[in-house]
């Protein structure tokens, strides 16, 4: 082999406590090649490339670059061995301009020159195909725009070892393409690129080669030219995982929520949802698609009674009293209720509203049955028979009903959140991003129970970051755009690249897409 | 030519998250703690007052537990702090601050004054005794609940609040002593001036603010923990938003544990007033109000626990009677020297501190050296052989 060793790791651990994130990971990557960290949230990819990037020392192992060991207890080490990682979360100061934020922190004694810096990031953004305007200030710009000033930032700073993680969860299939084109183009110039990702499909289309971690373990390398979703899948997870999610024919839908010409503003007087109609209609699943903080937390809080609502109408019709006509439009959670309403909602914030981290999962079932009976007292003895129900037949890993939610991990808190919302039985079923941070098979679990539910005749709307999920699942997908229904498609014949564009705001062919 | 240097410079130790521990080893951590903390006290009474720990000890056993006559005040003490503590434990499991205990307490005993001086000696002294509870316990509920309202309606800091409500109970008692105490000795006597009115005693006199303590408890812990009312308001203590999504109305919650807290407060008021000072000044409530936070802080908001916590409190200040001192100063010291010790006790028991661990070979001297101690590695050679992992 001709190729240069970037970087290699030995033997690397990394304990958190009794928590191993990582243990014995051995790791090589080329110069001039893509490699994807590929891992199940938790499995310890963040944690490794941490290392890597000077924010985590190991508790064992060692890092060679370019053959020679290296210690990197800091970030500026990490530079100083030409290694840039672009965080999930952006490291931006809003109020400056790209040009100053790429300048930020790297004076070395001398004469500072923001034009200097400009002309550079130009010459740097020419080159490798960016879209950049190095003095447009970082509040004006999209999360797309942010994320090419991060992988700007660390080009100028010379890095020849980029990281990035899990780069496109932000953003929108076109933004994609563009990125992974601009990754190809650095890959050809001789840099070094690992991606963080559990994206399978985007590991086949973009990487070279595949590292699997699982639980911490490295698992393998793969290239990506021999490899397929099922073996990369089985990697992940240590077993086969059936990829199919079931959808069936809606039975006789009928119409269960009509929301008619919402408007919402918020809190700063700007406005999230702008004129938003649409129906959720019983027996079939409406997906909601749309980039993050398009108004899709405000369009479900309006539905739950948790927002005020500026005009429009939010109508229900009951199922239990003949289809008769409910107003749901400013009105509180309990009265919704005491309406007969039987909204259920997973919220995307689950301890921070759907549950309670501190209490148990007992006290956490009681959250919407406790006000039951006439009594002053709590009557805890459903909610235990409900929490061990739960935890028995969702396979719920817990030590007992009695440990507080927080203390079990993401996929477990949201099972237990969905069945306690499931277990009113309800007639709408609002889920948003219920899958966020899960692994492959609870993540599928959660599928099914959404299938299940619409299978009973519920009227459920998903709110879902993955298009791949919402074009399998949904039997309709309602997409907004900066906070306006830019179309509703039927999701049997929906095209990845059709909603994409209808989630950046634009319309195809100029026609109104919306109330269809 | 990469300019790197070869060194590892690892922090000496970090602090990790510890592992759940079972009950046994948390109450030997905690009884262990204490045995520090009263070590620690006995060598600054060795060093500040030339008293030895041994010596030290005994007296604060003897000034808590003397006499008959001594055990009963403790115990008095005890109760009177213990309920104002649980008084705050509603409030805080809603995490709202309640730092207004004082002025609650003091409007409780301003209440029950109003109706023994204007009252006293003209109505029965039944009619007395119930009029005091319900206007002191109405005056302690008034200073819980107008923070309450303001921040349930405004937003407004409970903190700041009921702080200075605290001052404003002061002023207002001043300023009725001022009215009724006549004779020029701005001191309020219960014979002179408040018609010699005082609860029955059970017993002897300590026994009711005992009996009262006691009931308190018992109701409190049964209200947090079983009742609808103390279910919704940890679950707005924990996370208003999810109250919300529960369909909990907030605002009516915040006033309605205000209330009950206010309540409670009141009421130790009158007791303080009509059944063991006799009369109101500012200094009834001794800053105990103050002090009652940490008992609840330290006994977690259990209270069971909390009677530990304030045990604690009231021996090391009966205690340090016992050394007749001249001034207060060391009396406090040691107080806040054992609760210092208390407080820090609970960082070792959710977290470890994790020294850096060597090679083989130096594992002897790793403790000892300054943390700012470089251990050079050597360089690997060019092409040579690798490098034995330790």
């Amino acid at each position: 082999m001709e190729r240069k060793i970037a970087l290699e790791l030995k033997g690397i651990c990394k304990y958190f406590g009794s928590v191993v994130a990582n243990k014995d990971v051995d790791l090589t990557v080329y110069d001039g090649e893509i490699l994807a960290v590929l891992g199940e949230n938790g499995s310890g990819k963040t944690t490794l490339m941490n290392m890597i990037a000077g924010i985590y020392f190991p508790d064992e192992g060692k890092i060679f670059i370019g053959g020679e060991e290296a210690v990197i207890r800091s970030p500026k080490d990490a530079f100083r061995y030409r290694i840039g990682m672009i965080h999930q979360h952006f490291k931006l100061v809003d109020v400056f301009t790209a040009g100053e934020n790429i300048a930020l922190g790297n004076g070395k004694g001398k004469r500072y020159s923001l034009s200097a810096v400009n002309e550079q990031v130009r010459a740097i953004a020419a080159r490798y195909g960016f879209r950049i305007d190095p003095r447009k200030k970082v509040y004006e710009m999209s999360v797309s725009e942010k994320q090419t000033v991060e992988i700007v930032k660390v080009l100028y700073r010379g890095a020849d070892i980029l990281i990035l993680d899990e780069p496109t969860a932000v953003l929108t299939p076109q933004e994609t393409e563009k990125l992974f084109a601009v990754l190809r183009r650095m890959r050809d110039d001789g840099k070094c690129i690992i991606i963080i990702t559990h994206k399978l499909h985007e590991v086949l289309s973009l990487s070279d080669r595949v590292a699997v971690l699982r639980k911490g373990e490295y698992i393998g390398t793969v290239n990506t030219a021999e490899t397929d979703e099922a073996q990369l899948t089985e990697m992940m997870v240590g077993k086969k995982v059936e990829l199919n999610i079931g959808r069936a024919e809606p039975k006789d839908p009928v119409d269960r929520i009509v929301v008619s010409h919402l408007d919402i503003t918020n809190r700063e007087g700007v406005k999230v949802l702008d004129d938003v109609s649409f129906t959720i209609r019983s027996g079939e699943i409406l997906g909601v698609a749309g980039i993050a903080g398009s108004g899709q937390r405000e369009l479900l809080e309006a539905i739950a009674g948790l927002q005020k609502v500026q005009s429009g109408d939010i109508l229900y019709y009951d199922p239990q009293q003949g289809g008769k006509q409910v107003d749901l439009r400013d009105k509180t959670p309990l009265q919704i209720r005491d309406l007969g309403v039987r909204l259920s909602f997973v919220p995307e914030d689950r301890l921070g509203m759907g549950l309670v981290g501190n209490m148990d999962i007992i006290d956490n079932m009681m959250l919407r049955s406790y006000r039951k009976g006439r009594s002053v007292f709590l009557d805890r003895k459903d909610p235990a028979k409900l929490a061990e129900h739960i935890i028995e037949s969702l396979e719920v890993v817990t030590p007992s009903a009695h440990t507080p939610v927080r203390k079990l991990s993401g996929g477990n808190v949201q099972k237990v959140l969905v069945a306690r919302e499931i277990a009113s039985s309800p007639t709408v079923l609002m889920a948003a991003y219920p899958v966020r941070g899960l692994d492959i098979n609870s993540s599928y679990m959660i599928y099914n129970i959404l299938n299940q539910q619409k299978q009973d005749g519920v009227a459920v709307l998903f709110v879902g970051e993955d298009l791949d999920v919402l074009l399998e699942l949904c039997d309709r997908i309602l997409v907004i755009g900066g906070g306006r229904v830019t179309g509703i498609l039927d999701g049997r014949t929906a095209k990845k690249e059709e909603i994409g564009l209808l989630m950046t705001g634009s319309k195809p062919d100029g026609k109104e897409a919306a109330n269809a | 030519m990469r300019n790197t240097e070869k060194i590892v410079h690892e922090p000496l130790f970090h602090i990790a998250k510890r592992d759940d521990l079972v009950w046994w080893q948390r109450l030997l951590i905690r009884a262990a703690t204490v045995v520090v903390a009263f070590l620690f006290a006995g060598m600054l009474s060795w060093t500040l007052i030339g008293v030895d720990p041994f010596t030290f000890l005994g007296k604060l056993f003897v000034g808590t537990f003397g006499t008959e006559r001594r055990t009963w005040i403790s115990l008095r003490d005890l109760a009177v702090l213990l309920s104002i503590a649980l008084a705050l434990v509603p409030a805080f499991k809603m995490k709202f601050w309640n730092i207004g205990a004082e002025g609650q307490v003091l409007m409780g005993g301003l209440g029950a004054a109003i109706c023994m001086y204007y009252l006293g000696g003209t109505a029965p002294d039944v009619v007395v005794y119930l009029l005091m509870l319900v206007v002191g316990i109405l005056f302690g509920v008034v200073w819980g609940v107008l923070p309450a309202i303001c921040k349930a309606v405004w937003r407004t800091n409970e903190t700041l609040f009921t702080l200075m409500m605290n001052y404003l109970a002061m002023q207002l008692i001043s300023f009725f002593t001022d009215i009724w105490v006549k004779d020029g000795s701005g001191v309020m006597k219960n014979e002179t001036h408040l018609h010699g009115i005082k609860f029955p005693e059970l017993g002897n006199v300590y026994v009711l603010p005992i009996l009262v303590a006691v009931v308190l408890a018992v109701l409190l812990f049964v209200y947090l923990k079983y009742s609808k009312q103390g279910y919704e308001l940890s679950v707005v203590g924990e996370s208003e938003n999810t109250a919300r999504y529960v369909g909990i109305n907030v605002k009516k919650v915040i006033i309605r544990t205000m209330i009950i807290s206010g309540a409670v407060c009141g009421l130790v008021g009158v007791l303080l007033t009509g059944a063991i000072n006799g009369t109101v000044t500012t200094e009834t409530a001794g800053g105990q109000g103050f002090t009652a936070i940490i008992v609840a802080w330290v006994g977690k908001f259990n209270p069971l626990f909390m009677v530990l916590s304030a045990f604690l409190i009231v021996f090391m200040d009966r205690g340090t009677n016992e050394l007749n001192l001249t001034n207060d100063a060391f009396a406090s010291i040691v107080t806040a020297v054992v609760v210092f010790f208390i407080i820090g006790c609970e960082f070792f028991l959710s977290y470890q501190i994790k020294f850096r661990r060597r090679a083989k070979g130096k594992a002897n001297d790793g403790a000892q050296d300054p943390p700012a101690a470089e251990t050079p590695e050597l360089p690997p050679e060019a092409g040579g052989a690798k490098e034995v992992q330790a």
